[in-house]
């Protein structure tokens, strides 16, 4: 995903010279590489020092500038916390705080690295987009389309050799949530990586239990799409929301305050997915990581298959 | 266009005018940052009415940021005496339904960045000058900061930067009162001294001077090389100029009741004759 970002960036960089690129010492792939070589008066390495990063892309933004602020997601948003809230969100300053293996996607380096709350402070902030794409397709899409948002706009992606998700999905439409995988009986929100292992288990679904299983890409969280998913809650007897994210204040949470609201609640069946609430201490795959927290393609297909 | 010669006494007249119209926007409200502006006056005066080249072309003139956003009123009352604010918005300070209040908010006439929290003017003035600079503008970011403001980590990481990057056009006014809230400085983190030799070891130029001396805070922007980033330490009294203010903690947030703003006018008045 950081590959196809950084190929992204470089298309809707290298004809805008509002853009610039700053980095807290962490490098990008290789479209940012051509990027510096090609216009290296617009990249900027701070340093190990992310409160700088956030309060300068501020600055520049003030300027008419189009500032990508880059790194390792804890790095982009919680050291410099109340520069992206002070500074970019509360200034209404187009921003873009790129975060790089967002959630579990770094797993072998533990919580220091793991940005498992982001979309709940994210969604949290005035102003702010949050974006979260699933698939290299949808991050080039995703980043493509940051030229529509005048604000601040965080973007959470995994990291890299992520599978192809949307090669038959329907098209891209900023902030409307994506059909990945139709079905009728049961349909899955889910946004990042982790979409991978709910189109797994909706196969295994369809093939073993014959049951029916609609994926959708929440590629846009905040605004979030509430009237495409009012569509689902209405238009399936059972929905589930899958995420890689703390129990608090993430897509899970925001659902279920949609279907109460507008008065659903009941008659779908809901249930919501997320890591637990603990750090896991557990190292390894991204899958065995997920494992820690109870997110295994194997109790999922238990529990979807008898909602 | 070349400012005029800068006037020591008309600086002098200007600010002891600035002090007693703060001192009447006191008894409008309860809670008020008094000393804080007290302290930075001369600087924030020096900076609008000697320093700044204002053309009145926002893409070439200079900008001004207090970084001490608790310090606003300083900023406010030469803002109110450039015709910028207008006097009604100032006498309706921090009340429902006008926009002054406390700490500056972006978009505010001749408001460049919200503050209030301490540490984020700077880095927000980096940003601001590396713009410019890409942009071939030859203008001149104003701060003024407090001594407080200078143990947050986010400038130090702003004072690296700024030099790393070739930025120039930054000078920056540290209020040195030596009080934080709890007490004062050199007490509390003596460690925080030497302060001139620390910017200096980050690659910037810098002075110290008496902050209320409008001539030498003057003199000393004007000397700069203009080769590196300038941050000039003015030596500054909380509450300067009220004799019963002065260093004293409450006054850092206290307005005063009528009976002391009668005699902080008085003391103020027998001040500047003295």
């Amino acid at each position: 995903m950081r590959n196809s970002f950084a190929n992204a960036f470089y298309e809707i960089a290298k004809d805008d010279p509002r853009i610039y690129l700053i980095a807290a010492d962490i490098g990008a792939a290789a479209g940012v590489l051509t990027f510096i070589q090609e216009y290296p008066e617009r990249f900027l390495n701070v340093g190990v020092a992310e409160a700088i990063m956030i309060g300068m892309a501020a600055g520049m933004a003030m300027r008419g500038k189009i500032p990508f602020a880059y790194t390792i997601a804890p790095f982009t948003i919680y050291r410099p916390f109340e520069q992206v809230r002070d500074d970019c969100c509360y200034q209404d300053q187009p921003v873009r705080h790129i975060a790089v293996g967002r959630a579990l996607n770094y797993p072998l380096l533990g919580a220091t690295h793991n940005a498992t709350e982001d979309i709940a402070l994210m969604c949290a902030l005035p102003n702010m987009t949050v974006l979260t794409p699933c698939d290299p397709a949808e991050t080039r899409e995703v980043t493509l389309a940051t030229r529509q948002i005048d604000g601040p706009l965080y973007l959470g992606m995994g990291k890299a050799g992520e599978p192809d998700l949307t090669a038959n999905a329907e098209p891209f439409r900023l902030g409307k949530i994506r059909k990945l995988r139709h079905g009728s009986d049961l349909a899955i929100l889910t946004y990042g990586p982790i979409a991978k292992m709910a189109l797994d288990v909706a196969d295994r679904l369809q093939k073993e239990k014959g049951k029916s299983t609609a994926v959708y890409s929440v590629h846009c969280i905040k605004p979030l799409d509430k009237e495409g998913i009012l569509g689902v809650l209405n238009g399936f007897p059972e929905v589930v929301v899958f995420e890689e994210h703390s129990p608090f204040g993430g897509l899970g949470p925001q659902v279920k305050e949609l279907a109460w609201d507008a008065g659903v609640a009941g008659k779908t069946r809901l249930k919501t997915y997320s890591l637990q609430d603990r750090f896991a201490h557990a190292y390894g795959s991204y899958y065995e990581v997920l494992a820690a927290h109870g997110l295994t393609p194997e109790r999922m297909f238990e529990e979807w298959s008898k909602l | 266009m070349a400012n005029p010669p800068f006037d020591a006494a008309a600086a002098k007249a200007r600010c002891l005018a600035f002090r007693k119209r703060i001192l009447d926007v006191s008894q409008k409200v309860s809670a008020l940052h008094i000393s804080p502006a007290f302290s930075c006056l001369e600087m924030v005066d020096v900076a609008y009415n000697g320093l700044m080249n204002r053309t009145g072309d926002p893409e070439t003139e200079d900008k001004f940021i207090i970084s001490k956003g608790h310090g606003s009123l300083s900023q406010y009352v030469v803002l109110e005496h450039l015709g910028i604010i207008p006097k009604e918005m100032l006498d309706n300070f921090a009340k429902p339904g006008w926009p002054l209040a406390t700490h500056p908010d972006y978009g505010n006439p001749g408001i460049e960045a919200s503050t209030g929290s301490l540490g984020h003017g700077l880095p927000l003035a980096v940003g601001m000058s590396y713009a410019d600079k890409m942009d071939k503008k030859d203008r001149t970011m104003f701060l003024v900061m407090s001594d407080g403001e200078m143990m947050e980590g986010s400038n130090w990481e702003a004072l690296m930067v700024a030099p790393s990057f070739g930025i120039k056009n930054i000078v920056a006014m540290v209020d040195l009162n030596d009080f934080i809230s709890l007490g004062q400085t050199s007490k509390v983190l003596p460690n925080f001294y030497p302060i001139v030799e620390k910017i200096r070891a980050f690659g910037w130029e810098s002075l110290e001077v008496d902050g209320h001396d409008s001539q030498a805070i003057y003199d000393a922007v004007t000397s700069r090389s203009r080769t590196k980033p300038f941050m000039l330490v003015c030596r500054t009294t909380k509450g300067k100029g009220v004799k019963f203010m002065e260093n004293v903690p409450i006054w850092h947030y206290r307005s005063p009741n009528p009976e002391e703003y009668q005699t902080a006018l008085r003391l103020l008045d027998e001040a500047y004759a003295a």
